[in-house]
């Protein structure tokens, strides 16, 4: 019986923390398999997004869901700006050149929040009707916890309508299959860009938001995470969310099993099966072999 | 008759040598005068600067690593974030050889460092080098991170977080001690170890092997179409630039005496492609001038403001990608093809 309780335990803590994950690497997903962009940066969208959040309810006393809907559109906005000025030159470069600049937009963020806000961590005070623990009959586990997993399942749910059902998500799948097809047949595809840019650095900020609680909330969050948001992304297939969604719950699951079990260097393996998964497919999980 | 024929096939022969692309290529390997600058500049700096020889030595060791990178990536285009496992591997290699009283002589430590990287380098690239882009890019980094977690775990040979302190470094030579206090050994022993790789590379990147690399980079369908043995190829600059790497990592470790984790971290794996890219790729000496331009700034800015620094580092990047392609390098000789251009128009 104990077994089957602290099972449950890592199962929802880990399906929790990965939720997180995918909420921030969902935008990464799309948006470099929509534009071949290896925006390394995309962290930094999260971590403004979870400052603005986290600064909103502890400053200007407002609650947790306007804290979000402000975080989200604050941080569409600002993306959709970089995305016209500092993202479009890039999109013909080299991998190179995308890497140099995003690791350099990550920078000026660590630096200027260090500048504007202070080097040390936010704490996000939970709403307090999330803030208990909730009886599932079985177990008991944190409100919280749950919520995330709630929230991440109807996030998916609603993306993927977005992507199946939409006209704007036939244009993406359109756009990500062929380009040049796609502009032919004249879909606008840099206003595309710009829209999935702008929603995914929006669910990037929610993510940073919602995680703040576990994940804390200093300067180095966007390179200190860097290496989960693009296994996650690499692992999951480009452009593909329910990829994203199953490899983040796996890498949530397998780091907060091992972290438990094994808190000393435990994340080898996390490297390790990366590393084999993605010999085994390139292209990842659910990702299309030809792109 | 077939002499006449001859003679004139050599005729025609030589006059083709004449041509002025024919020439350019001919010439393309040869010494040019500004090539004796950069070591110049390294003896004036020893005599000129003989507070500042720690300074230099971790000058010298970042050219190296940078040079290292610019095998892989400026040469043959493989965009890498991981090529710190090298760099740690080498200088693990030295750490623990000499922490625990295996080897301590430096210049077959560094041989045995290289050798142990390009051990790494063969296995991984033989597996990573089968992906591109973001995958190839992935697979680096989390090569490295496994290393040195690998590091971490091996608390008791490696001394985890902590490192592996106070390393004896025998005499080179037998003779020139390692003094912490006054570099000057670490000082020539580094410049010594990066002249002999300097002129290894450069005769490599310009032989038909370091030829083929650029093909490669440049057009990897056609290699493909002539028939060039790409897979190899790469693994085998993989494999060298890995070793280079390796014996700027044991280079390290043995001018400083100590080895940490910060051997291998995602820092310094992207310091030195900023270091690179600063400069200019794909050419050799951009690792100098990015090594120079940018440990000189972050010396003297970082300490005093470090978050100034770190601000204006981000922007210069985002500036050097949207408009110098190319870095400090690439924008002198387009400045300077400008200048001569607008000399020759009047």
């Amino acid at each position: 019986m104990d077994f089957a309780v602290d099972l449950a335990g890592i199962i929802l803590g880990g399906v929790s923390a990965g939720t997180v994950l995918f909420i921030v690497a969902v935008g990464l997903s799309v948006t470099m398999g929509l534009m071949g962009f290896v925006n390394l940066a995309h962290g930094a969208f999260a971590m403004f997004g979870g400052y603005v959040i986290v600064l909103a309810m502890n400053r200007a006393d407002i609650n947790f869901g306007a804290a979000l809907a402000i975080g989200f559109f604050a941080t569409a906005a600002v993306s959709t700006v970089l995305e016209r000025v500092l993202y479009r030159p890039l999109y013909r470069a080299g991998e190179l050149d995308q890497v140099l600049m995003t690791i350099g937009i990550i920078f000026i963020v660590i630096a200027a929040t260090t500048i504007a806000i202070g080097p040390g961590s936010q704490t996000l005070q939970l709403p307090p009707a999330l803030d208990g623990q909730l009886n599932l009959g079985f177990v008991q586990y944190r409100t919280y916890s749950i919520f995330l997993i709630v929230v991440g399942v109807l996030i998916v749910l609603g993306i993927w309508l977005a992507f199946e059902r939409t006209r704007i998500g036939a244009q993406i799948r359109a756009t990500v299959d062929n380009r040049r097809m796609a502009e032919s047949l004249g879909i606008n595809v840099d206003r595309l860009f710009t829209i999935t840019f702008a929603f995914g650095s929006g669910m990037a900020a929610i993510g940073g938001g919602l995680g703040a609680e576990f994940l804390g909330l200093d300067p180095q969050y966007s390179l200190k995470y860097l290496v989960y948001f693009l296994i996650a992304v690499s692992v999951g297939g480009l452009g593909s969310v329910t990829g994203v969604y199953c490899a983040s719950l796996l890498l949530g699951l397998l780091d907060f099993a091992l972290k438990l079990y094994v808190p000393k260097g435990g994340t080898i393996f996390i490297y390790a099966l990366t590393i084999l998964l993605l010999l085994w497919r390139p292209q990842g999980l659910f990702g299309r072999r030809d792109t | 008759m077939s002499d006449a024929a001859s003679s004139a096939a050599r005729d025609a022969f030589a006059a083709r040598l004449e041509h002025p692309a024919a020439r350019a290529l001919i010439r393309r390997h040869r010494l040019r005068w500004w090539e004796v600058l950069p070591w110049a500049a390294a003896i004036v700096f020893y005599l000129a600067f003989p507070d500042y020889l720690g300074f230099g030595t971790e000058l010298l060791i970042t050219i190296l690593f940078a040079l290292s990178l610019d095998l892989a990536l400026g040469y043959a285009g493989i965009v890498t974030l991981g090529q710190a496992a090298f760099f740690g591997t080498g200088a693990y290699t030295v750490g623990l050889l000499a922490f625990h009283g295996i080897w301590t002589e430096p210049i077959s430590g560094l041989l045995v460092a290289a050798l142990a990287a390009a051990v790494v380098g063969l296995l991984s690239g033989l597996v990573l080098l089968r992906t591109s882009g973001l995958t190839l890019l992935m697979l680096t980094i989390c090569t490295m991170a496994l290393l040195e977690q690998a590091a971490n775990m091996a608390h008791d040979y490696t001394g985890g977080f902590d490192g592996l302190p106070s390393l004896p470094i025998a005499p080179v030579f037998r003779v020139f001690e390692f003094n912490p206090l006054y570099p000057n050994t670490q000082y020539l022993y580094s410049l010594g170890v990066v002249l002999v790789c300097f002129l290894f590379l450069r005769t490599l990147v310009y032989s038909p092997f370091g030829q083929s690399l650029t093909g490669i980079r440049e057009n990897l369908l056609r290699m493909h179409a002539v028939g060039s043995p790409v897979r190899r190829r790469l693994v085998i600059c993989y494999t060298i630039s890995a070793a280079i790497a390796g014996v700027a990592g044991g280079l390290w470790a043995q001018t400083n005496a100590y080895v940490n984790l910060s051997v291998l971290g995602l820092d310094r794996a992207a310091t030195v492609l900023i270091v690179l890219i600063l400069g200019g790729y794909g050419r050799l000496y951009g690792a100098f001038i990015g090594a120079v331009v940018y440990l000189a700034l972050e010396h003297f800015l970082a300490r005093i403001y470090p978050t100034a620094w770190q601000l204006g580092l981000g922007v210069f990047l985002v500036l050097i990608a949207l408009f110098a392609r190319n870095g400090i390098l690439g924008l002198g000789e387009r400045l300077w093809r400008g200048y001569r251009a607008r000399r020759a128009k009047p």
